[in-house]
């Protein structure tokens, strides 16, 4: 996109710098009016009564006399850390049996485990009333307890937030100094020990940084509360009552804080001890290698068997339900629930779900990788390139459902000039690219962060333009990170719930959204249905990927594998 | 000292980054064909002088003057110079071939014509079988060696060389320093080398630099620096120095301790306490007692350096530190140097230095 823009503009000197600075300015611009004016909006929002009039912190006097809406909060923070406990210690074990231990199939297990990065939250839900709802084949197992309410809340937070927890903590725990454990070795230090000693100190960070997302991303949920948590209010299914159900956007707009602040606060500790993450393991480290130990690695295989086979189960479940007949009574296998006809939404939705997300991933790769390089390669003007950087991170810290809600304010108001993007595709991959920036965004960086810094002046030494350089060498060394980022947009676009819940119109249905009502409607095998569908996408989409990894990189990323075929 | 034959001028040049002054007011004049070395600890402004010669940073004053035009203000595409990084900088995505021809694709050139001339360049930096592999797959003196041609691949007028043997092993180093001063003989091309090591810049440069806290604190051939070095900073960066405490006593006499020793004194006057400085392969070991400038004192260490012998000397009543005298290994196996051993020290006063404390 604006990448050819560099051609026509390269005339005067200093051609490059002042395209730099053009861009720059247009990233500010484009995070002032898709993130950081709607953010404001929705604070505005807060403050006003229903006439627009401003009357100070009254409506949160009012949110705090609401006995109802305030056990919300406790509700939510109930179910976040019980997730978030579960989850790390779960993970926690099952990273540790994939880095430090030689259990076998290591590669299936890390397979399993990713397989609820695939679905949108809400499958985990459906296939939890599959096990344990009215009709459940487990149902006796909850011991009258019912499966909607905070159980069911938290098994499927913890089910589709598990990959999440896993993928932090294997990173941090991969990062370990065998020699570390040599030393503590060699002074005769019991297995034990060096694990008290070594490993969990090693691994603190990122099991803090882990705590911070999962809990940040179960507290600020909206699918799986909605589907299963039944009678039990939380803040994000409250915001959606309040706005959807009762037309009180300024009381949403104060649930939204309460829920943002949390999110903020969690966000921020969880860069701090990102940062520190890294400090520990210098380039003269050895990196660990686990040896044999038959009894730590056969617990762990039945650690991880158990785990891979719930998970299996639960998608499996609802692949199940999917495609019988009429739950329990009628187990034949039929396609009719995904004819989506009947439920008077259609199959416009799934497709409208592939449009976001196919334009969510070429729109979002193309300015998330720009602006990183903006950020990370260019050498003028570091006031600016600090404020795109600070606007990069700040989506992160802001939950899906409280953005969709800002663009509302935004966006709708009758003299905003792009109101009339508002209930348009535009908004959705606007929204949708907003919300996921940060982990892209950070995954660029990297990307770039391990390129020489002096490409640059080596290319104007030969008088070669940026963009020729960014063309031919930049790009090309990029593709595998840029692949994973388009990825990443990719299948978060097609399993999003929060983010899009406000913003889809009659002719912009989403196919997560759609789950969603056809649960309501109580159509939960279309639901599943549903559910599935976008599972199957994202799943050929890897696949996909996978097979242009190995084929059409080995092309252009001949120089990578050229160093072990001929050295 | 303006000169037909100046190439390069850079008049009053300061740089700041915030509250940090990196250079301070520096003003060089660099001949055609000249291989110049900046030479300095890190941290002393050497690279960000580099990057302003080359429009990478942007002075905050002064200007830079190439062949008689000011091209202070001009961004790095539109001045002549090519460069060679620490690192390489070669892309990792590109063929030998194509990282040597990268900048002449750019300014229009006939394919037969790029094959020509990097061709010449290959068999110029000894890597003509090598044109397809990938920088990976070559040694780091390899790599260094493309990204040489890679800059002189347009017959830029200028070549400035940021640290280019930092990154290498020690053998390799001395070798591509001999090959790296061929190269530049050959082509006569006007060339900076910023650098931390003397010897370094001692084997290679024509004239060098040297800086110290952003600025240039003695500039002048090889021999003159190691010879005639201005500070005690610079006599014991360049090569090693002893120091010794001394009193200035009359004309041509300083005193250590109780030691009268004969040396050149300069503009000090008597009573100033001064630093009597000697390298250490300029003292010789005498056993009798009857010249001047001897200084008694015991054998503490022997160091087996191969072609010569580093013989670290006590001397109690002249100095606290250990007097090292490097004897040629020749002369070593004649005299026995015994641990405890009692010998003299003895040098002539031409090499004996006197700077201030």
């Amino acid at each position: 996109m604006s990448l050819f823009k560099f051609a026509d503009i390269r005339r005067g000197k200093d051609s490059s710098d002042r395209v730099g600075l053009f861009m720059l300015i247009s990233y500010i611009i484009l995070f002032l009016l898709f993130l950081v004016l709607p953010l404001g909006a929705l604070i505005s929002k807060s403050l006003q009564n229903k006439d627009g009039e401003f009357i100070g912190l009254t409506n949160y006097n009012l949110y705090l006399q609401e006995p109802a809406l305030f056990q919300s909060l406790y509700n939510s923070l109930f179910v976040a850390i019980c997730s978030t406990v579960i989850v790390v210690v779960l993970a926690f074990l099952f990273s540790y049996a994939l880095t430090r231990t030689c259990m076998p199939f290591k590669g299936f297990f890390k397979l399993v485990a990713l397989i609820p990065l695939l679905s949108p939250s809400i499958l985990a839900a459906i296939a939890l009333v599959y096990w344990f709802g009215n009709q459940g084949v487990l149902k006796e197992v909850l011991l009258g307890k019912s499966i909607y309410g905070p159980i069911g809340i938290i098994m499927a937070s913890v089910y589709w937030t598990f990959p999440h927890a896993l993928i932090i903590l294997t990173t941090s725990l991969s990062l370990s100094d065998s020699r570390l454990y040599e030393a503590a070795d060699v002074l005769k230090t019991s297995k034990l020990r060096a694990f008290f000693t070594i490993t969990i100190p090693g691994a603190r960070y990122g099991i803090i940084s882990t705590a911070f997302v999962i809990f940040t991303q179960v507290f600020t949920d909206f699918g799986v509360p909605k589907v299963i948590g039944g009678n039990y209010n939380v803040l994000a299914t409250d915001i959606y009552k309040e706005v959807v159900g009762m037309q009180n956007f300024q009381m949403g707009a104060v649930i939204s804080m309460v829920l943002l602040v949390p999110a903020m606060i969690a966000f921020f500790i969880d860069r701090y001890s990102r940062k520190k993450q890294i400090s520990l393991l210098t380039a003269r480290s050895v990196v660990f290698k686990p040896k044999k130990h038959f009894k730590v690695d056969m617990i762990m295989l039945g650690f991880c068997s158990a785990l891979a086979l719930i998970i299996i189960l639960m998608i499996g479940m609802a692949q199940f339900g999917a495609i019988v007949k009429y739950w329990p009574y009628n187990l034949n296998f039929t396609l009719k629930n995904y004819d989506f006809q009947v439920a008077g939404l259609g199959w416009d939705s799934f497709y409208n779900s592939v449009e976001l997300s196919f334009y969510t991933a070429i729109f979002g790769t193309i300015i998330i990788f720009v602006g990183s390089y903006l950020i990370e390669k260019l050498r003028i003007n570091e006031g600016y390139r600090n404020t795109v950087q600070f606007f990069a991170l700040m989506p992160m810290a802001v939950p899906g459902l409280v953005l969709g809600l800002a663009y509302i304010f935004f966006f709708n108001a009758k003299d905003n000039p792009l109101n009339f993007i508002y209930a348009t595709m535009i908004i959705l991959v606007v929204n949708t690219i907003v919300h996921f920036y940060t982990v892209s965004h950070l995954t660029a960086i990297t990307a770039l962060k391990q390129m020489d810094k002096e490409f640059e002046s080596v290319s104007l030494s030969l008088k070669i333009p940026i963009y020729k350089m960014f063309w031919r060498v930049t790009l090309p060394v990029c593709l595998p990170p840029i692949f994973d980022v388009s990825i990443y947009l990719f299948v978060n676009a097609m399993t999003t719930v929060s983010g899009v819940i406000f913003l889809y119109s009659y002719d912009t249905t989403l196919a997560s959204v759609s789950a969603i009502h056809l649960d309501e409607q109580g159509e939960v095998a279309k639901a599943a249905a549903m559910a599935m569908l976008i599972v199957y996408v994202s799943v050929a989409v890897r696949l996909t990927h996978t097979i242009i990894t190995k084929k059409v990189l080995r092309k252009t990323q001949a120089w990578r594998y050229n160093i072990l075929d001929t050295k | 000292m303006q000169n037909n034959n100046t190439y390069l001028e850079v008049k009053d040049l300061s740089k700041s980054f915030g509250n940090f002054e990196a250079i301070k007011n520096i003003d060089i004049n660099i001949q055609e064909g000249e291989f110049v070395c900046f030479l300095g600890p890190s941290g002393c402004g050497k690279t960000t002088l580099l990057r302003c010669i080359a429009g990478l940073e942007t002075q905050s004053t002064g200007s830079v003057i190439q062949k008689n035009i000011n091209i202070s203000n001009e961004p790095p595409s539109n001045r002549d110079f090519g460069i060679v990084f620490q690192s390489y900088a070669l892309f990792p995505n590109l063929s030998v071939f194509s990282n040597i021809s990268y900048g002449l694709i750019n300014n229009k050139w006939k394919k037969a014509d790029i094959k020509k001339r990097v061709d010449e360049l290959l068999s110029l930096v000894n890597l003509t079988e090598h044109a397809l592999k990938y920088p990976s797959q070559l040694s780091g003196g390899e790599q260094q060696r493309v990204a040489l041609a890679r800059a002189l691949a347009t017959s830029p007028g200028l070549l400035l060389l940021d640290e280019p043997l930092s990154a290498l092993d020690a053998k390799v180093r001395v070798f591509l320093r001999k090959q790296i001063r061929d190269l530049q003989r050959k082509l006569g091309v006007t060339t900076i080398m910023v650098t931390h090591d003397q010897e370094e810049a001692q084997t290679m440069a024509d004239r060098i630099f040297v800086m110290k806290d952003g600025e240039i604190i003695q500039s002048g051939t090889p021999s003159e620096i190691y010879t005639k070095a201005n500070s005690p900073f610079i006599a014991s960066f360049i090569g090693s120095m002893n120091f010794i405490p001394a009193i200035i006593n009359s004309s041509n006499k300083v005193k250590c301790n109780q030691i009268e020793i004969n040396c050149e004194i300069g503009n000090f006057k008597a009573n100033d306490s001064v630093q009597l400085a000697i390298r250490p392969e300029d003292i010789q070991f005498k056993q009798s007692n009857q010249d001047d400038n001897m200084i008694p004192g015991t054998i503490k260490e022997v160091e087996f350096l191969g072609s010569f012998q580093r013989v670290y000397f006590e001397a109690i009543n002249i100095t606290d530190e250990l007097i090292i005298v490097d004897v040629p290994s020749a002369t070593a196996r004649k005299i026995e140097l015994d641990l405890n051993k009692e010998m003299n020290l003895y040098f002539s006063r031409e090499d004996a230095r006197i700077y201030s404390t």
